[in-house]
């Protein structure tokens, strides 16, 4: 029948069959280039930090003396070091609870009417800039808390006592817990909006059988939702941890930035990132090479959690 | 007294006349990774006519299909071993242009599959890709293409619309019609109704009969009235082997084998 | 099976407990992110005027404004997003069309996923290394490397998510018609993605406008108006960074104005963008 409108057209090779091969390549040359740019930061970090690695040797992780003045230029990390750790696992450790009661607020308890507000909200706020709760921190929180909670705890403190030394510190709102309250606060709306996106994953008939048995709210969270969304929640968990880990403004504002030892929840201290931010500008040689140094170490810290962290999560978000 | 059950044969595949015969499949093999899916598969496909595959899920009707455009070629991991031998050519041959030869054999896929692009832009899509059309030639390209697909009543006053806002079975007709823009010489439809409601199944089917004298069709079906009413030839697929080829109406009067047997008077499948 | 009473009682107790700490938690939670908001606007807003449209920064006791900080802001943050759109539309068309279960893929798949959240802090003393060591000079353009390294691997993620939710019969049937498959990514996949690769896009742009640390070692400061990327820059976050460290109280105002710029401007986007995402896909 119609031979003619079927005549196969002559046909050459398709338009752009030769750029083929290329923009195969091209995606494949981004891809690598990824992986290029985080090799990248971990070799600069150690190139550029092997100045001060090789003259101090462990002892930049363990010395407590950080002084860069060069008749006797010495640098040892362990405060700054400390400092990270003990501001981001305090700073969890009040967070967690807190987010974990949004998200299970959230959840199983919110009017329907407020849970997509309520969320919203929260999402928003986890993507509010650090360098805000940074200058809230400084300028609203810092002088409240002094006046408030560091003045009456360290007047109220017997001489002598536990209390007097877990207190000790100069009353001016920045230090250790400050910097701490101000990262949870930070982490806080990510931690909720995370670990809410976990818990939504949980099917609603693993819930309901619960409820079913009659199985109280607490009872379905507790020992039904809870361990099935286990490992996420725990890589979310570390997820927040990389963040205040890695932190710089929210903690360079209230930290108090000082490179000695912390001995109290009041006293001054620094972290990893703050030490960078603050002197890296004014630094050069030894001590510049110091301070990418501790940059090494916060890299290393925080690509171990991250990635176990990653590896938790791969399973049932990728938040 | 009882009666000896007729012994029937376990294979059985009828010839056809090799002059007409528009890509003969011999001893085909095919692999997922180490999964042996299709053995030695040799099955004739008649030129503009419909030849029908049917059989339980899993059989390896589909990875037939996929070979016969050679889309498995698109995963790394999977591998035919044989002969397809297209117009004299064996297709399976290293080195063949694989764009060229999707042009010549079209596809229609088990859910309908418009591009997020206007009705227009869907049809010329084949087209533009190997033909400089003027504006004109191209309209009428895609306005006789819409009408072999029986869509052309129905979508002539939306052209520049997106074809994503069709109905599941008129976005199923526009892939036929985008398919048969290019020109082809063979369709392969893969269950082209099965998401489809008995309406639009129906409308397809009709589709599908206007077109079965000028392409050379194979069409994978689980309807077996949809194979009767469609196709000149059917072959029956049992766990990676076809088990019997011949003629739609015999074999579905007198099948030969048990298996095609059982399976057509629906005992199992 | 009997039912103790006092068992039930105890239950229930413990059901009203944890209800309450919920409602206790998030009340607090709530309250302490409003009176942040609350302490932003209102001493935001104060700082507000034409001046920070208008004039540059200033030296402390005299008028000025963050228009130089703004421009910076815009210009750096639009180059890195150039670069960051390229390397990552690519990296994750290559993730979700090309690497399949490859073992290089996972790698990098995982390690995205890792440089999605390193520390913004390292990447400006990496930037600083390659970019401003070597040439000598603080830039705008080191600054928009860093930034841009921040922003991709989140818009390479974006991108391999939503090519992945594309049905893989749509890609079967662009090459059954004999298209490349080059041809077929372009013209039909990215275009059936726009919208989720644009809310990635925009996720990205709200993270990077807010970042402070990978500018203060790359891009620095400029008092100044400056149009030009291979100097020193001003940026929002550095100059509130400066000059709410300052003990001078005009200063600590207009860090005030442009944090409340830069926030509004984040919330924006990220509002923009939560609206596209919730686009009907199909």
């Amino acid at each position: 029948m119609s031979i003619v409108l079927n005549a196969p057209p002559r046909r050459g090779t398709p338009r752009g069959a030769t750029f083929e091969p290329v923009f195969e390549g091209l995606c494949f040359g981004a891809a690598t280039a990824l992986l290029v740019a985080l090799g990248g930061v971990l070799v600069s970090l150690a190139i550029g930090g092997w100045p001060a690695l090789s003259r101090f040797g462990l002892n930049f992780i363990t010395g407590v003396t950080w002084d860069p003045n060069p008749d006797h230029e010495v640098y040892g990390a362990a405060g700054p070091i400390v400092g990270t750790l003990i501001t981001s696992a305090a700073a969890l450790a009040m967070a967690l609870p807190v987010a974990g009661g949004v998200a299970f607020f959230l959840v199983e308890l919110c009017p329907t009417f407020l849970r997509r507000p309520i969320g919203t909200a929260v999402e928003l706020l986890a993507g509010i800039p650090s360098i805000v709760y940074g200058m809230w921190g400084l300028f609203v929180f810092a002088p409240f808390f002094a006046a408030h909670v560091e003045t009456p705890l360290m007047s109220a403190a017997p001489p002598g006592s536990f209390w007097e030394t877990l207190f000790s510190g100069i009353p001016n709102g920045s230090g250790m817990l400050a910097a701490s309250i101000i990262l949870a606060i930070m982490i806080l709306p990510f931690m909720a909006a995370t670990l809410r996106e976990l818990l939504n994953t949980v099917p609603p008939q693993v819930r309901e059988s619960a409820y079913g048995l009659g199985a109280t709210t607490a009872e379905v969270v507790l020992s039904v939702t809870l361990p099935y969304i286990r490992r996420g929640a725990i890589g979310a968990v570390m997820l927040g941890l990389g963040r205040a880990l890695g932190e710089t403004m929210a903690v360079t504002f209230i930290i108090g930035n000082s490179h000695a030892f912390p001995k109290g929840l009041f006293d001054s201290g620094s972290t990893i990132a703050s030490t960078i931010a603050n002197e890296f500008n004014e630094a050069s040689g030894l001590q510049s090479a110091a301070l990418i140094a501790l940059g090494l170490v916060l890299f290393v810290i925080t690509f171990t959690v991250l990635a176990l962290a990653r590896l938790l999560l791969r399973t049932q978000v990728r938040a | 007294m009882t009666l000896a059950a007729p012994v029937l044969p376990a294979v059985s595949i009828a010839d056809v006349d090799k002059s007409r015969v528009k890509i003969d499949v011999q001893h085909l093999d095919f692999y997922y990774g180490k999964s042996h899916a299709l053995k030695d598969i040799s099955i004739p496909f008649e030129a503009n006519a419909v030849t029908a595959l049917i059989g339980p899920s899993g059989c390896g009707k589909s990875t037939l299909l996929r070979t016969l455009n050679r889309m498995y070629a698109l995963y790394p991991g999977q591998k035919a071993t044989g002969h397809v031998i297209f117009d004299g050519e064996d297709i399976l041959r290293p080195g063949v242009n694989l764009s060229m030869l999707r042009a010549k054999i079209g596809m229609v896929f088990q859910k309908p599959t418009p591009f997020p692009m206007s009705i227009f832009d869907n049809v010329a899509f084949g087209v533009r890709l190997y033909e400089t059309l003027g504006r004109t030639q191209l309209a009428e390209r895609v306005e006789e293409s819409l009408r072999r697909a029986a869509l052309w009543d129905e979508v002539k006053d939306k052209l520049p619309t997106s074809g994503l806002g069709l109905s599941g079975g008129q976005q199923q007709r526009l892939c036929v019609a985008r398919c048969i823009a290019v020109r082809p010489e063979v369709l392969l439809l893969d269950e082209p109704t099965s998401a489809l409601d008995p309406i639009s199944s129906a409308k397809l089917e009709e589709t599908v009969t206007q077109l079965k004298n000028d392409y050379t069709i194979v069409i994978v079906t689980h309807n077996l009235g949809q194979a009767a009413r469609l196709s000149k030839y059917t072959g029956f697929m049992y766990l990676g082997e076809l088990v019997e080829f011949g003629e739609t109406a015999e074999m579905f009067t007198k099948p030969v084998t048990t298996r095609a047997s059982d399976y057509i008077t629906g005992r199992f499948g | 099976m009997a039912v103790s009473p006092s068992r039930i009682a105890s239950r229930r107790a413990g059901n009203v407990l944890f209800v309450a700490f919920c409602v206790l938690v998030t009340f607090i939670a709530l309250a302490a992110l409003a009176l942040i908001l609350y302490s932003l606007v209102s001493q935001g807003v104060g700082g507000l005027n034409l001046n920070i449209f208008t004039k540059s920064t200033p030296a402390a006791g005299t008028p000025g404004g963050l228009i130089n900080a703004i421009v910076g802001s815009i210009l750096m943050s639009v180059a890195a997003m150039i670069i960051a759109l390229t390397i990552g539309i690519l990296a994750g068309t290559w993730l979700a069309e090309y690497a399949g279960e490859s073992r290089f893929g996972s790698v990098v798949r995982f390690l995205n996923d890792v440089l999605l959240s390193a520390p913004s802090i390292l990447i400006g003393l990496f930037v600083y290394e390659i970019l401003v060591a070597p040439f000598k000079t603080f830039s705008g353009f080191a600054g928009s490397v860093a930034l841009a390294l921040l922003a991709a691997p989140v818009i390479t993620r974006t991108t391999e998510d939503v090519l992945k939710l594309q049905p893989t019969a749509l890609r079967e049937s662009g090459v059954a018609l004999g298209a490349p498959v080059w041809h077929v990514i372009r013209t039909i996949l990215w275009r059936g993605s726009t919208s989720g690769i644009l809310t990635g896009a925009l996720l990205a742009f709200a993270r990077i406008s807010g970042e402070t640390a990978p500018l203060l070692f790359t891009a620095l400061n400029n008092q100044f108006f400056s149009w030009n990327m291979a100097r020193p820059m001003a940026s929002l976050p550095v100059v509130i960074f400066q000059d709410a460290l300052t003990p001078y109280p005009d200063l600590n105002r207009l860090a005030w104005a442009g944090a409340l710029l830069i926030a509004a401007s984040v919330l924006a986007v990220t509002i923009i963008a939560r609206a596209f995402s919730q686009e009907p896909r199909r």
